[in-house]
């Protein structure tokens, strides 16, 4: 059909298009979904996440982001870096081992995988002989150490992965040396932990799960000192200096343990259970860290009482007599602390613990008294309420900017000022271009600012609707009421709330107009909110007002919910966005379209059942008009029925892809009987001409306000325009009093025009193109100064954008001018629409607005304006991923985000000028002489540190040379020119007696015959040569 | 005219026809070139001059070579009608006050039957043996075969018209495999079949489409590759004019076809040059184009049919070059001329013309509803 679409194959555009358009995805805001590893690095400062699809992310100082997934998408277990490198090892579920290194090309560095190992046991030992439990890479930078079920630990030489058989630590050898009566071969059953002494790398503690610890000397191949723990072993962590250790067990205590060289077995210095004396969980982490002043930190996770406070997920931090339980909305994955990574200083001086919850990171300020939490740069968690609805405003005036900085900052008191501790590698991205704002509506009744300039999402602030209305959670309600003698002393941290007080505070539809400050925000009880912003706290009573969308018609009832109660009198806001006037729709469906004009200080809204205009100066209901189609009971009675069966068959559909993959990845066998399962029962779709007479046909899908020519050409007026699910547009003429008399006299409306779709598509885009065929510009935009004033002298055109086909009609005389049909043509619906601008980056003077389009089948196409003329179509999202499309949202410069899980924005550009991507460096610090107690083992490291600088550049040079070896022979021969050429210069050299160059045209042809060896068979180099 | 004239008394030579035509009980036998027919109405002015009935309203028919009396009335089937002509053109004359429209029909649509009992006016209570066509003007679109000259014998495909009509389209879709030949042997290929037809719907009213029919093309695009939800949408987008091609589960029951003798449907063989695929794609389209007009109320006023903008010369750049013939026949003097002589099976090619007629009264019953 593509032939069709474009006659005529204009290469002068299509050079254009090479200019205007690129799809790129360039990063992902927000929290990684199910991180499953944590890794930290204090000596590039770097911290790596692991998820359980398989990605591994590393975050640094704010801009500094590099991310990489394994081949294999299964979950990654555990994340080390090597010591003082750029490399990281992970361990995957699948018992595979990957190397990942940071390498610098082209002026920035990037994450890339370079070794994968699989530890193989001898032929016939079971699995679990080889099942990796623990990690440890060596100070040496020469080995890792990997602990596995069957006690045994292996040896494998890095980079390569390879295991040098000889070195393997087997358990027969452990117990060699302990005492039989107190030891057997049991207790060396499954490695749990496995350290490196601080100060002596030839020393390495052992833990097995047992409660076996052993000192092992890996000089002289034996166990120098035994630790007997009558607990089960959870985890090992050594004191600075290598005298002591702790461990921490199963049944909620940790131990200190003396290490000495006479001893040959030690016993305990000081068993603790910090939760007792009732049973208590386990302790899966211990940190020990040594300060100055010489009470030390002890930092665990878990430990808490079984029986009364076994859910919680907590970290406690004990200093002297100050003790917290940090208590946690979500599961901890892992733990780490920031302390002072300098070998030569005496003390670990914590400054501060960075946890890795399920659904977001926290961070404590361990310098600062009350060890408050740090606000992180990125890593927001977008989803600590779930995201409703999002809205982007670009090219933010530095005015409205700094207002909404400063109105978030008071929000924000209670944050540690600590710098943000983790800031390894340098962010290289230029400065964003422009001041850009994500909001994004959450189900809570909030809606969050976000700076979405750059690479960080950040969060500016935070907006509430709840203090409007009167609900039965009390806000001020908080958790962190708890008194003085309270134990265990937990503390509430992070922001992670996935419970919603009541569902009806949802934000449904956002407006923001960056010219004035005026915000409207609509919900899922009908309520729109239209807020001003005030830099001062103030009280004020709401203005309220009822649109009864369903005036005429009778004897309906609605069984849906009710509407939110409101708060009579003054109600208290903070500085920031404050609302004003509360319009409440009636029956209090969900808003499912908002439209605001800050010039004529209107609100439009409409629902399932309608739409109205509202005057927000006068505070008056200017019309409402019902959409709804007598016969359409569904809309009438409200959406429940309707949620619980789309919920059911969304939760069913899930399950079968679900299914689906586990089977597909999982055993075959069973994957067989699924599929034949499905095909015992296949999907059927009915094919209906829709009718009016189709639920929510009334449904009003789009907003529009234009000053355009709705009645003759001669005189323009203002105008709404309304979109409907059933294919209808109706038209209404506005007559907004001059600004003197704004208040004096009522802005009326009329309707005048109402367009029947017949092929009865919903209609979800409506834009008037002016004069010139630009869309008209926003309100207030020209005001500003910021846009050209439209065009009001040549005819204004309508575009119509259904879900079906875009068309364009003539105006004031609506006669169809041209449509591009979409859906008959290629069975894909538009879901989203928006006009972007497109500069070129080739010159700065040329740039022209387009169409972009998100269809259903999760694809993205650039359709020109005025002429519908599809330039450029991507692939873009799943079209599973059907929660990915609805959250989809474009900008007005040719960018756009849509959630790759509920708390992941993935950004993407299909625009060459406007590009927002990390780009950044890792150098390597100096290494400082941390070698200082490793003699031996510095020098040779040091030897070796300095063939491998030598070497490793000159290994990348030899590899980029490859690369770019194999991507010419690449395009040599794809070029046919280049071919005929060379061609040529053969028959050439035959041809004419080019004795001097003959020998190198003979070395020249030898190559190229290899190369089209390659590419064509022997047979075409035969007729060639011939 | 004065070529016919001419014709009629010259030489009977390679190029010309012989006509006879008979008014009442009188006959006229005059000659035509057969190469140069002229206009319809010529040749009707033509008619009333060798009768000398210069201002009787007539009808105009003729008997093809089947012997079915069909009608003259427009430059399609004048053509039509001088093309078959084999060696003369028998002329049937009525006057338009007591012409009996039950004389037009034929024997070789009975296939169609019932379709064509929905169609027919109500008003017109026959019982006869045979069935019978009523005047263009009384035709609308309706289901129909279509392509047959063109398409593979094993495969057929169907016009569901939807339009005008208050049954259900009434069919459901389902992914199944069918079996391909391919240059490696037969391969097991990802398809989608007729799952169900609903009973009293459209498709299972016509007879055309069965349960295990497997669905190939949408409106002229390959299904292939797309998935279930994708041929649903892109059914219910082209739902008032949806012509799919299928591969019948039954094959016995083919449309066999034989160009040369067979009667109206294989009209467009001859009257189409070589009809490639594309051809017919954008012909359908075209076809499609006329009939979905949008409904526009002025000021809460009266409906009316959104009239199509003269292309203006930018929209000429942006449309396909079949869509833009389509726009100048469309504001030319008789519609759908272009559509016609391309268009096969004479039965669908006669409703085109009526169809402009009927639309507006039926797109005023849509807006009551609203």
């Amino acid at each position: 059909m593509r032939r069709f679409l474009r006659p005529g194959h204009d290469p002068v555009r299509e050079r254009l298009k090479r200019d205007l358009f690129q799809f790129n995805k360039t990063v992902e805001h927000g929290f990684p979904h199910q991180p499953s590893a944590l890794g930290y690095s204090p000596f590039l400062r770097l911290m790596a996440i692991g998820t359980r699809s398989g990605a591994i992310k590393l975050y640094g100082a704010p801009g500094v982001e590099f991310m990489g997934l394994h081949e294999e998408n299964n979950t990654v277990m555990q994340i080390h870096f090597i010591p003082d490198q750029c490399q990281l090892v992970t361990l995957l579920d699948d018992n595979s081992l990957h190397l990942w290194s940071l390498k610098q090309q082209g002026g920035a560095s990037e994450l890339r995988e370079e070794h994968r190992f699989t530890l193989k046991g001898p032929p016939g030992s079971p699995p679990s002989a080889t099942q990796v439990t623990a990690v440890l890479p060596h100070s040496s930078r020469e080995v890792l150490y990997l602990g596995t079920e069957s006690g045994s630990i292996f040896v494998a030489e890095l980079p390569w992965l390879r295991v040098l058989e000889g070195r393997t630590i087997s358990p027969e050898a452990v117990l060699q040396r302990i005492p039989e009566d107190n030891c057997n071969r049991r207790s060396c059953e499954l490695v749990e932990a496995l350290q490196e002494h601080p100060k002596n790398p030839d020393q390495i503690l052992i833990g097995y799960s047992r409660g076996l610890i052993v000192l092992w000397d890996l000089q002289s191949n034996q166990a120098t000192q035994h630790f007997l723990g009558s607990q089960q072993l959870e985890n090992l962590y050594w004191q600075r200096d290598g005298s002591k250790f702790i461990s921490c067990h199963y049944d909620g205590s940790y131990t200190q343990w003396p290490v000495s060289s006479d001893n040959k077995q030690s016993e305990p210095l000081e068993n603790t259970v910090p939760y007792g004396p009732f049973p208590c969980k386990a302790i899966s982490k211990i940190y020990w860290q040594t300060t100055k002043n010489g009470l030390p930190y002890i930092i665990f996770q878990g430990g808490m009482p079984r029986a009364s406070y076994g859910d919680r997920h907590s970290i406690s931090v004990i200093h002297g007599s100050q003790q917290t339980a940090f208590d946690f909305t979500s599961r901890v994955i892992d733990f780490f602390i920031i302390f002072s990574s300098d070998p030569a200083a005496e003390f670990d001086d914590p400054s501060a613990l960075v946890a890795l919850a399920e659904e977001e990171l926290v961070v404590i300020d361990l310098k600062s008294a009350g060890w408050p939490a740090v606000h992180p740069p990125y890593l927001a968690s977008l989803h600590c309420s779930a995201i409703t609805c999002s809205h982007h405003v670009s090219n933010i005036p530095l005015k409205l900017w700094e207002r909404i900085i400063s109105a978030g900052s008071k929000q924000n008191m209670h944050y540690s000022s600590m710098p943000w501790p983790i800031d390894g590698g340098t962010n290289i991205a230029p400065d964003p271009p422009q001041r850009d704002l994500l909001l994004t509506g959450h189900e809570d009744g909030t809606v969050r600012f976000w700076d979405a300039s750059g690479v960080c999402l950040h969060l500016l602030y935070k907006l509430s609707t709840v203090r409007v209305f009167l609900t039965d959670a009390d806000p001020n309600d908080n958790m962190n009421t708890l008194g003085e003698d309270e134990w265990p002393p937990l503390r509430k941290v992070g922001t992670f709330d996935p419970y919603s007080d009541d569902p009806r505070l949802g934000i449904q539809k956002i407006y923001l107009c960056k010219y004035s400050g005026y915000l409207a925000v609509a919900g899922t009880a009908g309520q729109v909110l239209v807020m001003e912003l005030n830099d001062e706290d103030a009280e004020h009573v709401v203005d309220h007002a009822e649109a009864d969308l369903l005036q005429d018609q009778e004897g309906y009832r609605w069984k849906g919910h009710e509407k939110l109660k409101t708060r009579d009198g003054p109600v208290r806001f903070e500085a920031g966005f404050q609302p004003f006037v509360l319009v409440q729709c009636q029956p209090p469906a969900v808003v499912t379209s908002l439209a605001l004009h800050s010039e004529w200080k209107l609100v439009a809204f409409g629902t399932s059942h309608g739409f109205g205009l509202f005057d927000h100066q006068q505070k008056r209901l200017v019309f409402v008009k019902c959409t709804l189609h007598p016969s359409d009971q569904l809309a009438l009675e409200g959406p429940l029925s309707r949620v619980k069966s789309l919920k059911k068959s969304l939760r069913q559909s899930f399950r079968r892809i679900r299914r689906s993959r586990v089977s597909s990845r999982k055993r075959r066998g069973a994957a067989g009987n699924a599929s034949e399962e499905m095909e015992l029962a296949p999907v059927q779709r009915k094919i209906e001409a829709r009718s009016a007479e189709d639920s929510f046909t009334g449904f009003v899908r789009t907003l529009y306000f234009a000053d355009t020519f709705l009645r003759d050409s001669s005189r323009h007026c203002p105008s709404l325009w309304a979109g409907t699910n059933g294919g209808t547009v109706y038209a209404f003429c506005l007559r907004v009093p001059p600004a003197e008399r704004r208040m004096d006299e009522p802005v009326r409306a009329e309707q005048a025009k109402e367009i029947q779709l017949m092929h009865r598509a919903p209609v979800v885009g409506i834009l008037v193109l002016d004069g010139r065929s630009t869309p008209l510009p926003e309100p207030l935009e020209v005001a500003h100064d910021l846009s050209k004033s439209p065009d009001m002298q040549g005819s204004h055109q309508l575009l119509v954008v259904s879900e079906e086909q875009f068309k364009v009609f003539t105006l004031p005389k609506v006669s169809s001018k041209l449509k591009l049909k979409l859906t008959a043509l290629e069975g894909c619906r538009v879901r989203k629409v928006t006009v972007a601008n497109f500069g070129s980056c080739k010159t700065d003077d040329y740039s022209e607005n387009d169409l972009a389009v998100l269809t259903n089948l999760g694809d993205i196409q650039i359709i020109s304006l005025p002429f519908l003329k599809l330039q450029i179509r991507y692939p873009c999202i799943r079209k599973e991923d059907v929660s990915g499309i609805a959250s989809c949202v474009f900008t007005k410069y040719g960018q756009g985000f849509y959630l790759i899980s509920p708390s992941e924005f993935e950004r993407f550009s299909l625009s060459t000028k406007w590009l927002v991507e990390p780009r950044c460096i890792v150098d390597m610090p100096e290494v400082t002489s941390n070698n200082h107690m490793h003699n031996k083992s510095g020098t040779e490291n040091a030897a070796r540190k300095s063939r491998g600088s030598g070497k490793s550049p000159g290994d990348c040079e030899e590899e980029d040379e490859g690369k770019s070896g194999r991507l010419m022979e690449h395009a040599l021969l794809n070029d046919e020119k280049v071919l005929k050429e060379i061609q040529s210069t053969l028959e050439g050299g035959r041809g004419r007696d080019h004795i001097p160059t003959a020998p190198r045209s003979r070395t020249l042809s030898i190559r190229i015959q290899e190369l089209c060896r390659k590419k064509f068979g022997k047979k075409s180099v035969r007729t060639w040569t011939k | 005219m004065n070529r016919a004239q001419r014709g009629a008394a010259g030489s009977r030579g390679l190029g010309t026809m012989e006509v006879k035509s008979k008014f009442g009980a009188e006959f006229r036998r005059f000659s035509l070139e057969r190469s140069k027919p002229g206009k319809f109405e010529e040749f009707y002015g033509l008619l009333q001059h060798v009768h000398k009935i210069p201002n009787v309203d007539v009808l105009v028919g003729y008997t093809d070579i089947h012997g079915d009396l069909l009608p003259i009335n427009n430059d399609d089937n004048y053509h039509k009608a001088v093309s078959t002509a084999n060696p003369l053109l028998r002329i049937f004359i009525q006057r338009k006050e007591d012409a009996d429209y039950s004389a037009f029909g034929t024997d070789t649509v009975s296939r169609k039957k019932n379709v064509l009992s929905n169609v027919l006016r109500p008003d017109n209570h026959r019982k006869k043996a045979h069935v019978v066509i009523s005047m263009p003007q009384d035709f609308r679109p309706v289901s129909s075969i279509i392509d047959v000259d063109i398409l593979p014998e094993s495969h057929r495909r169907v016009r569901l018209y939807k339009y005008g009509t208050d049954k259900p389209l009434g069919f459901y879709i389902r992914d199944g495999s069918s079996v391909r030949v391919t240059p490696h042997g037969l391969e097991k290929v990802p398809g989608i079949f007729i799952s169900r037809l609903v009973p009293g719907g459209l498709a299972q009213s016509t007879g055309l489409l069965a349960v295990n029919d497997e669905v190939l093309e949408v409106n002229g695009i390959e299904v292939s590759g797309k998935s279930l939800d994708q041929v649903t949408d892109m059914m219910i987008a082209n739902s008032r004019n949806l012509i799919v091609t299928v591969r019948p589960a039954n094959q016995r029951n083919n449309v066999v076809r034989n160009s040369r003798t067979s009667g109206s449907s294989g009209q467009s063989t001859e009257s189409s040059l070589p009809s490639s695929t594309p051809n017919v794609l954008g012909q359908l389209q075209g076809e499609e184009e006329s009939d979905e007009e949008d409904i526009v109320i002025e000021d809460s006023g009266e409906p009316q049919q959104i009239p199509k903008a003269a292309p203006a010369s930018e929209s000429v750049e942006s449309l396909s070059q079949i869509e833009l013939l389509h726009e100048s026949t469309q504001n030319g003097f008789l519609p759908s001329t272009e559509n016609l002589s391309r268009s096969a099976g004479s039965i669908s090619m006669e409703c085109e013309v009526a169809e402009q007629g009927r639309k507006s009264l039926e797109e005023d019953g849509t807006i009551i509803t609203l």
